[in-house]
């Protein structure tokens, strides 16, 4: 294999966004998704063989971008991001024609999906900053416009994509900035280039202190950014939820891990290494994410919204997985830091695969019910479970039950954590202490989220009549979730079909060590522990002890009357409807009040009482809200001074063309007197 | 042949550990209520009488809510399912139980959860108020006492190296000072008050109300009958009777079998069966003198029992 196959799926891309772009109404939508799919499985299938042969691809074409040239590169580690990625975006494209019958078949949006995909992959392959940054940009500008996409349905879709288009610009300015400074240092724009450069034994060449803590600190905050890092994460919530769900499964399944990828491309890559306190903090933000994304996932009664916080909850724990491999390399624990690597990777691939799947089923059940809010959900287990089943594996995946996904890459996060604890010295020991605290703390509340998703959003009766009309959706679209619900279901029970990649790929970062994460056929083992975890042994163990305690629930079956179903018996209430069951917001009435300093939510009751009396209560309205508290806390000051910094701005401008020419004169003078 | 005897012995090995947890623990309930009644100065039920209240229960007709799907009746045997697993293949009546090497700790705790998580689906399934009051409570306390119980796991992980729940009673076993460590103690505080929470004891949950606005784990289960009440209680008290089995199998390790052979498991299970019904009638006469904290007081004795982890993370770190 050699370059030619990533310009084979550079080509396939950019046609599927033509055909996207100028077919007719009829055919585009099934073209561009069809042409996008052919483009991410070749990206898959090189992924693979680089991943399995261990040898990268490259090619370089000077004709395409001015003065440096493209240049692609596919090695080990980039494939692990191009093959989530173009898995992801495969099972999106699948979906895509389905859900678009209800809307979003528009020229526009069939040009941008495919040219979205591409340039994440084009992200991820780019071998020089100039490839990096335009495929970046490319990538920043798509997504913003299919956050825009249902603009006219929604009012909140403009402020939400306003947002994103801030955060997004700021964060690409700072990756921007922090790219040039590398870049000017060492004189080329070339990745390998400069790793090298920054891999030299001794001081030569590298950059100099203080410019390469400005760098690592603009790529903390732009990439940060974008994998959703507390407290740079606010355009997340807001974006996720507006985009259509196909889109929002790739921002969710596939761009926020680009993130990750940035920041461990300028760290270990692009500067040689971060100091000890970069990756504290890369910890400290990833731990406090972890848990700020947990407690409002559990609080959100909006269904997207509730996956969007998940998402800044996962990749805290990614963020922490990275940070602590960082640490231990620093302190020269090469082993021990390959082992947190696989298991932040073994994490970035798992969610890419529950989270995609999540959007989609939501996107389904949004499209049969015409609701995202979880409070006038219900009872969709009955009316279309497929869609449930799905929804259900996912949502089971996030809160780590065993035999799905998630599970495994919570029990490796923890293994390395118990690893690094026995390995670190005493800087180590408390930052592995503060961060196995986020973590514990997380994994039970995003159990809590995630029943509250499942048990308000799809069982009991339905809350509205959107919910009690539901039908299930096409089939196309259950294929498209399906096939992510699968990859939950298989990486859960046999997470050694990609471990040994990951570690493959883990590996060629950090640089040296042994193998960590064992094979036994089927079981996952860490080097220098006794004992090993046997996902496949506990699905089929706990399989059987199900049917086992099924057939001996039937064993006196003869004697005893036949089963019947009647109305349920709540201590007796009759007449019961579905407005008197829990949901999702006194679900999680409990947490909030647990952890009221932290969500601060708003609670609001306004009695009005009849006008003859006012000991007789005319209506009572209760209005209760949780917003981002990071949002009013640090953003809504700054939007606010600016605001006022404009309408102060406002008083030079009055229209009068005199003043206008005594500006430019006062401006000529000043720069007369300045170059005198 | 080696083979097949291994096979036999490991098949006995689960058996025994299934039979004896499981009918131990609905006895275990009994020798609560018993102990309860008799400090209260009453005569109380038969210590046999969850027994024969299961084997009723079995033979009545299955009446299930007309809003319930399928989930209402997947509930019970994902929870008897889980704590069968957990009973099979845990160091309860040997340390050396079949699957050994992979009886991982943190595993463990991760499979209880799917127990828990199943039942409360199953009680926002039957679409009531009291179910989902239940669950909702429920899983408030699950996502409290979860971290609680994941740091002291990992207390009790850091000095022996391993989160194998075998070794971990094995080192205890070898080498008794491990248990007197002050990680180890610290981390015991942390899982008592995790079981007692786990299990819906008192002062966390009174597992004998039924006043509707107090209850917890009776208000999920409230709509279950027949068969599939009588699984629900198997599941919780085999939960109830492996976590008291677990926690003095780690703090108390003497009694158990090393190995395999029939008379090693009769002593084995001997032992348990004294060890946790020790346990139980502690916790029995600790419930007599307490009240039930409310609900809104229940984060501080878990933040508690969650820094008292933390603690033994730490000491374990720096004892060591």
């Amino acid at each position: 294999m050699n370059g030619s196959v990533l310009v084979v799926e550079l080509a396939l891309g950019v046609v599927a966004a033509a055909a996207g772009g100028l077919c007719p109404e009829g055919m585009r939508l099934r073209l561009a998704a069809g042409l996008t799919i052919a483009a991410c499985a070749v990206a898959a299938a090189a992924a693979a063989v680089v991943l399995g042969t261990g040898h990268g691809v490259a090619v370089h074409s000077a004709g395409i971008l001015p003065l440096t040239g493209a240049s692609l590169d596919l090695a080990p580690p980039s494939s692990v991001f191009v093959a989530t990625t173009a898995v992801v975006a495969i099972a999106a494209c699948v979906y895509w024609p389905g859900y678009a019958r209800h809307d979003l078949s528009s020229r526009t949006v069939s040009a941008v999906i495919p040219a979205f995909v591409t340039s994440m992959l084009v992200v991820v392959e780019a071998g020089d900053a100039v490839t990096f940054l335009v495929a970046w940009e490319l990538m920043a500008a798509s997504s913003l416009v299919l956050v825009l996409a249902e603009q006219q349905r929604r009012e909140q879709t403009r402020s939400a994509a306003q947002w994103y288009a801030v955060m997004t610009s700021a964060g690409a300015g700072a990756i921007v900035l922090a790219m040039v400074l590398v870049c000017a240092h060492v004189g080329t724009v070339s990745f390998d280039a400069i790793a090298a450069v920054a891999a030299r034994p001794g001081d030569a060449g590298r950059l100099p202190g203080g410019t390469r803590d400005v760098v690592l600190v603009l790529a903390l905050l732009g990439f940060g950014s974008k994998a959703g890092m507390v407290p740079v994460h606010v355009w997340l919530p807001k974006a996720h939820p507006e985009a259509p769900s196909p889109a929002s499964a790739l921002m969710s399944g596939a761009m926020v891990n680009l993130g990750i990828y940035g920041l461990v491309l300028v760290a270990d890559r692009l500067v040689g290494g971060a100091p000890s306190w970069w990756w504290t903090a890369v910890v400290a933000f990833g731990a406090v994410s972890a848990l700020y994304g947990a407690l409002q996932a559990s609080a959100a009664s909006d269904l997207k919204r509730l996956l969007a916080y998940s998402t800044t909850d996962n990749m805290g724990l990614v963020l922490v997985a990275v940070g602590l491999s960082g640490l231990l390399a620093t302190a020269h624990e090469q082993a021990v830091a390959i082992l947190a690597l696989v298991a932040a990777l073994l994490l970035v691939v798992n969610h890419a695969a529950f989270k995609g799947c999540l959007f989609l089923s939501v996107g389904s059940i949004q499209v049969a019910t015409g609701t995202r809010d979880l409070d006038s959900l219900g009872g969709l287990a009955r009316r279309m479970p497929v869609t449930a089943l799905l929804f259900g594996v996912g949502a089971l995946s996030v809160a780590a039950v065993p035999p799905l996904n998630g599970f495994v890459g919570e029990w490796l996060l923890f293994e390395s954590l118990l690893h690094a604890l026995e390995a670190s010295g005493a800087v180590v020991g408390v930052v592995v202490t503060v961060a196995v605290a986020a973590l514990a703390l997380t994994g039970g509340l995003s159990a809590t989220a995630f029943v509250k998703a499942i048990g308000i959003g799809l069982l009991g009766r339905p809350r509205s009549t959107g919910a009690a009309t539901a039908h299930e959706v096409s089939r196309s679209m259950q294929i498209g979730a399906g096939l992510l619900a699968v990859a939950c279901v298989v990486l859960g029970m046999a997470p050694m079909l990609v471990v040994p990649s990951l570690e493959r790929a883990a590996a060629s970062l950090v640089g040296g060590g042994r193998p960590q994460v064992l094979s036994g056929g089927v079981d996952i083992a860490v080097a220098g522990m006794e004992g090993v975890l046997a996902p496949l042994w506990i699905a089929v163990g706990l399989a059987l002890l199900g049917a086992g305690t099924v057939a001996a629930r039937s064993v006196v079956r003869q004697r005893r009357p036949a089963s019947r179903a009647a109305d349920a018996w709540a201590c007796g209430r009759e007449l019961q409807t579905a407005r008197m069951q829990y949901t999702a917001t006194s679900f999680a009435e409990p947490l909030e009040r647990v952890f009221d300093d932290v969500l601060r939510p708003d609670h609001d009751l306004a009695v009005s009482h009849t006008a003859e009396s006012r000991y007789f209560v005319d209506r009572v309205v209760y209005h209760s809200a949780v917003a981002d508290v990071v949002e009013r806390v640090l953003y809504r000051p700054a939007i606010e001074a600016v605001r006022w910094w404009g309408s102060r701005a406002r008083m030079l401008q009055n229209g009068s063309v005199h003043r206008y020419l005594s500006y430019a004169l006062v401006a000529l003078l000043v720069v007369l007197v300045v170059l005198a | 042949m080696t083979e097949l005897a291994h096979f036999g012995g490991a098949t006995l090995v689960v058996a025994v550990q299934l039979v004896v947890v499981v009918a131990g623990g609905l006895l275990l309930l009994g020798v609560m209520r018993k102990t309860r009644s008799r400090l209260e100065g009453r005569v109380g039920p038969p210590v046999r009488q969850p027994l024969l209240d299961v084997v009723k229960l079995m033979s009545k007709q299955r009446v299930r809510p007309s809003s319930a799907s399928q989930v209402f009746v997947a509930g019970p045997v994902v929870l008897v399912a889980t704590a069968l697993f957990v009973a099979g293949t845990g160091p309860l009546v040997t340390s050396d139980p079949p699957l050994s090497k992979s009886t991982d700790f943190f595993a463990v705790v991760f499979i209880l959860l799917l127990g828990s998580v199943a039942l409360a689906l199953a009680a926002l399934d039957t679409g009531t108020p009291f179910a989902g009051m239940g669950a909702s409570r429920a899983m408030t306390i699950g996502a409290l006492t979860e971290p609680a119980l994941l740091v002291a796991v990992l207390a009790l992980s850091v000095p022996a190296h391993t989160s194998n729940l075998p070794a971990l009673v094995r080192e205890g076993l070898s080498d008794p000072q491990v248990i007197a460590s002050p990680g180890r103690i610290l981390a015991l505080c942390a899982f008592v008050v995790v079981i007692i929470a786990e299990t819906g004891r008192l002062p966390v949950d009174n597992p004998s109300t039924h006043l509707e606005l107090t209850m917890i784990h009776e208000a999920m289960v409230l709509e279950y009958s027949g068969p599939d009440l009588a699984l629900v209680t198997v599941g919780e008290s085999t939960r109830l009777a492996l976590l008291l089995g677990l926690l003095v199998n780690l703090f108390v390790p003497w009694g158990i079998a090393s190995g395999r052979g029939a008379v090693e498991l009769a002593f084995g299970s001997a032992a348990l069966a004294a060890k946790v019904g020790a346990a139980a009638i502690a916790i029995a006469t600790f419930e007599v003198f307490t009240a039930k904290l409310r609900l809104f007081r229940l984060p501080e004795l878990l933040a508690g029992a969650f820094v008292l982890g933390l603690l033994g993370v730490v000491t374990a770190l720096v004892v060591r």
